[in-house]
């Protein structure tokens, strides 16, 4: 009951959003369709007069229908970027292999007597395929159109992972947040869209002959209309945002951004995180989220607007250790601090950067780092009997750079072993290990330490404003106090949420900060 | 056939190969205007091919088609088509067109007006029993098989074309239904003027349709004749032994009291005529005043020269109706009881043989003897 007065009131509060969504779905819907029926009518067709090439065409729709339509969609975007265009190609492939085979079988399931009556009568080959054969088909080759529609309503819920709009937007946002109410107000109305375009072709499907080739012409025609839905000019605005699901829902996303900027007019379209990145290096949207050391924002010449309101939440990387560690190890403290507030964003952007697209070794990066930094001491000779340092990462690119540098630091100036366990997997994997002494040392981020580990009173958190230094004081302070654990000194950099442009652009329009982006767009 | 005009259908060296197998084979025949030729044989002897290579739904390998002198290669086939009935089995109506409008198909791609297509689908409606009111605008799937083999014979005749194919038209109906639609196909007018090709592989029915017979074997010609040749003449083991099953049957059906009471001395018989003229001709009642059975017609028929009546063998015969026999009564006139010297053996036997039948000029046993010696006469001279 309260999910439902909670979709109500969602559905109340996103009415446009919603409205624009619907049509964008019934739009792509039925623009694909109407490919799927220019093209595959025809190939059926084609096909009932050439039988030996049945089985290589419908073989190959069949491979087309079974490849995973997020696989299907993740192959058309090197060819079609992103966008309306590969939605629609990727459904229009989905659509045509119960095309093709139902207009197939529905000329194969004339009767050859009627057929050979039809010619024998004097009727040209193309009179007994347009007076004949394509009207006692169209019951069949209905059901095949509708069998099409049902399939393209659904996958068309995952074209909002190419900006291609649709009812998907919510319920990728929702699963991003695991918010059912927001899975719900997307896919009830997807559910809906289905139902009803199946019950209406379900009804066209009973109607006589006669009536089904006037009201397949009139679908036909209908079709292109729906189609062109989905070209209605949608809200405009100097720049176009592609966001991924999960920050157009968080609260500390792009809603807190919006309210602490007061950003408008700033139009976005939602697209899979994976594909942020891409959309903006291909200029398909200006405006993206991020995170603010991704080693893409080198790889493709973005640039990180400034976040001079602090609307996102402080994630700085802070080694956490094991205080016996330091007390039995007394040189360490010393050691570990040499990296304290040497790596920026953009540093660490940098040897993200040198993992993730120039693929050297973490051991390799971290090395040259160290060099350049002039911290660099070779290994000292392994003692035998020495005290092994064993040191965390979680699984992802920066936290083995950051793992290897420690490791560096400590073989190069003091007589301890190391060991390192990298690819802990997540956040709770790596701070269990830590508090049961399976590993002594491993770097956090004090937003997650706060959100995901602590865990306050959201007044707890509001508190804290969003100020760096509080939030690093109020996890150091809690872990002592309750983890019996220590935060050291902060790397430097932090990696949090982003608004990222294209640096050439950026640069064009003068935007540094997302107060210029805000003012840009305000003017 | 002497002095016969012109060719309607003439084929030359025809022939057929579906892969190895050769279905027609180096075949040749001419086909008078008005003849109805029906191709009979087992199945697979390529009685069908035939059939299609002459409206070119199948081309042949070899040889040449003519109809009316033109090769029919030489326009396009749908024109050729149209130009041509076509009845099949299995009737082919187009199931998502009425009656109506199935009948009017080949005269709406002709560019006939709708007024006369209408008038002439009612006219054809009403002549093959299916009064237009009710039936005009029904879809097939209401009609029964025999009706709906009806409409098809309705649209192959609504353009009237001069040709008619049929391709085992009365094949898939039952019995009943199969006998009284041969008879409203015999005695359709429209058909009498038009040359017809037949196929089925019905004895019976071949017997009771066709000018000439053309026995196909294996996509050879093994006889084509008059059903009386055929039958009392057959020109190898495989025509004599097709008909065995049935043989006592064909010859009951095919000689007429004519044939079997040759030398009636009584009034003058004229025996019908071909098809074309028959109506016009009508034999003369046998002895309605002498009570000889062996002189009932004043013109014995001479089976001597040649052992066969062509004209009266290859007419469909029947006698006057009454309690709703068959009837035809452009052929025979009344002669004593109920019989023509066209009428069949058969026929007269189940007349004579019907409770209550009227008093005959001939009791059962003398028209047995007198068949019993016909077929001796035609044994004999067939042996000589």
């Amino acid at each position: 009951m309260e999910t439902l007065t909670a979709l109500f009131a969602f559905w109340h509060e996103q009415a446009g959003k919603l409205g624009e969504q619907t049509v964008q779905h019934i739009g792509l819907t039925a623009g694909s369709l109407l490919l799927g029926v220019l093209v595959g009518v025809p190939l059926g067709v084609w096909l009932s007069r050439r039988p030996r090439w049945v089985p290589a065409v419908l073989g190959l729709a069949g491979v087309l229908q079974t490849v995973p339509s997020i696989a299907l969609l993740g192959v058309l975007i090197p060819l079609m970027g992103i966008g309306p265009k590969p939605a629609l190609f990727a459904l229009f492939l989905y659509s045509l292999l119960p095309i093709i085979r139902n207009t197939l079988e529905g000329i194969r399931g004339v009767s050859p007597a009627v057929v050979e009556a039809a010619r024998g009568l004097g009727l040209t080959d193309g009179q007994v395929l347009r007076k004949v054969e394509l009207p006692l088909a169209l019951p069949v080759l209905m059901a095949g159109i509708r069998t099409a529609t049902v399939i393209n309503v659904g996958v068309a819920t995952l074209a909002a992972y190419v900006a291609a709009g649709g009812l998907g937007e919510f319920i990728f946002g929702g699963i991003a947040l695991n918010n059912p109410v927001m899975i719900l107000a997307g896919a009830l109305p997807a559910a809906g869209l289905a139902l009803a375009f199946d019950a209406l072709l379900g009804g066209v499907q009973k109607l006589s002959t006669r009536r089904l080739t006037q009201v397949g012409a009139g679908l036909l025609l209908a079709l292109p209309l729906l189609g062109g839905l989905y070209l209605l000019p949608r809200a405009t605005g100097k720049l176009l945002a592609g966001f991924s699901p999960e920050f157009v829902g968080r609260a500390d996303g792009l809603p807190g951004l919006t309210k602490t900027y007061g950003l408008t007019r700033l139009p976005s379209v939602v697209l899979a995180p994976t594909l942020v990145y891409e959309a903006a290096r291909n200029a398909n949207v200006d405006v993206i989220d991020g995170y603010s050391t991704d080693g893409r924002i080198r790889a493709y010449g973005l640039r990180v607007l400034r976040d001079d309101r602090r609307a996102f939440p402080p994630y700085f990387a802070v080694p956490v250790v094991r205080p016996e560690l330091l007390r039995q190890h007394p040189e360490l403290g010393a050691v570990l601090a040499q990296l304290a507030g040497q790596i920026s964003d953009s540093v660490m952007t940098d040897l993200n950067y040198r993992a993730d697209y120039l693929h050297q070794a973490p051991q390799r990066i971290a090395e040259a780092f160290l060099k350049r930094r002039g911290l660099w001491r070779a290994p000292r000779p392994a003692v035998a009997g020495a005290a092994v340092v064993k040191l965390g990462s979680k699984i992802f690119a920066e936290q083995y750079i950051l793992a290897e540098l420690y490791a560096a630091l400590i073989r190069g100036n003091t007589d301890l072993a190391v060991e390192t366990k990298t690819g802990l997997g997540g956040t709770t994997i790596c701070f269990e290990a830590l508090r049961n002494g399976a590993i002594d040392l491993y770097p956090e981020y004090t937003g997650t330490g706060l959100l995901v580990l602590l865990q306050p009173t959201p007044a707890a958190v509001d508190s804290l404003g969003g100020r760096p230094a509080a939030v690093l004081g109020y996890v150091r302070q809690e872990f002592r106090r309750r983890y019996g654990l220590e935060w050291l000194a902060p790397l430097g950099f932090n990696n949090t949420y982003a608004l990222l442009m294209r640096g050439k652009q950026a640069r064009e329009l003068g935007i540094v900060s997302v107060s210029d982006l805000g003012g840009y767009l305000r003017r | 056939m002497p002095d016969a005009p012109p060719p309607v259908i003439r084929v030359t060296s025809l022939r057929k190969s579906f892969g190895p197998n050769a279905v027609v084979q180096d075949l040749s025949f001419n086909l008078a205007a008005g003849e109805t030729l029906v191709l009979l044989g087992p199945s697979g002897c390529g009685k069908t091919t035939l059939l299609k290579m002459l409206n070119r739904l199948i081309e042949p390998d070899g040889g040449t088609v003519e109809i009316n002198g033109r090769d029919v290669r030489q326009q396009p086939a749908e024109t050729l088509r149209r130009g041509m009935g076509y009845v099949i089995q299995q009737v082919g109506l187009l199931p998502h067109y009425t009656v109506a409008e199935n009948i009017a198909v080949v005269p709406k791609l002709l560019g006939h007006s709708p007024a006369t297509i209408a008038a002439r689908t009612t006219a054809l409606l009403t002549r093959l029993h299916l009064p237009p009111a009710r039936y005009a605008a029904q879809y097939p799937h209401q009609l029964s098989g025999g009706q709906q083999q009806r409409v098809g014979l309705a649209r192959a005749l609504a353009a009237d074309p001069p040709i008619i194919l049929l391709d085992e038209p009365f094949g898939a109906l039952d019995p009943l239904t199969r006998a009284s639609i041969r008879r409203e196909f015999r005695e359709l007018e429209e058909l009498r003027r038009k040359t017809v090709v037949l196929v089925t592989h019905d004895v019976t029915e071949a017997f009771e349709l066709a000018d000439r017979i053309m026995l196909l074997n294996a996509g050879q010609i093994q006889q084509l004749g008059t059903p009386r040749e055929l039958l009392f003449r057959p020109a190898n083991d495989f025509v004599q032994s097709f008909f065995a099953a049935e043989r006592l049957a064909l010859q009951l059906r095919t000689l007429t009291l004519g044939d079997v009471f040759p030398g009636s001395e009584v009034n003058n018989f004229t025996p019908p005529a071909q098809k074309p003229n028959s109506t016009a001709q009508n034999p003369q009642p046998i002895a309605s005043s002498t009570a000889s059975a062996v002189h009932i017609f004043s013109e014995p028929v001479n089976n001597s020269d040649g052992g066969v009546n062509n004209q009266a063998g290859g007419q469909p015969i029947s006698i006057a109706s009454k309690q709703g026999l068959d009837s035809k009564p452009a052929v025979g006139r009344k002669i004593g009881a109920d019989f023509t010297a066209s009428t069949t053996v058969q026929d007269a036997l189940e007349v004579l043989t019907r409770p209550g039948a009227p008093a005959s000029l001939f009791s059962v046993s003398q028209l047995m003897a007198a068949f019993g010696e016909a077929l001796q006469r035609e044994e004999d001279a067939w042996k000589r």
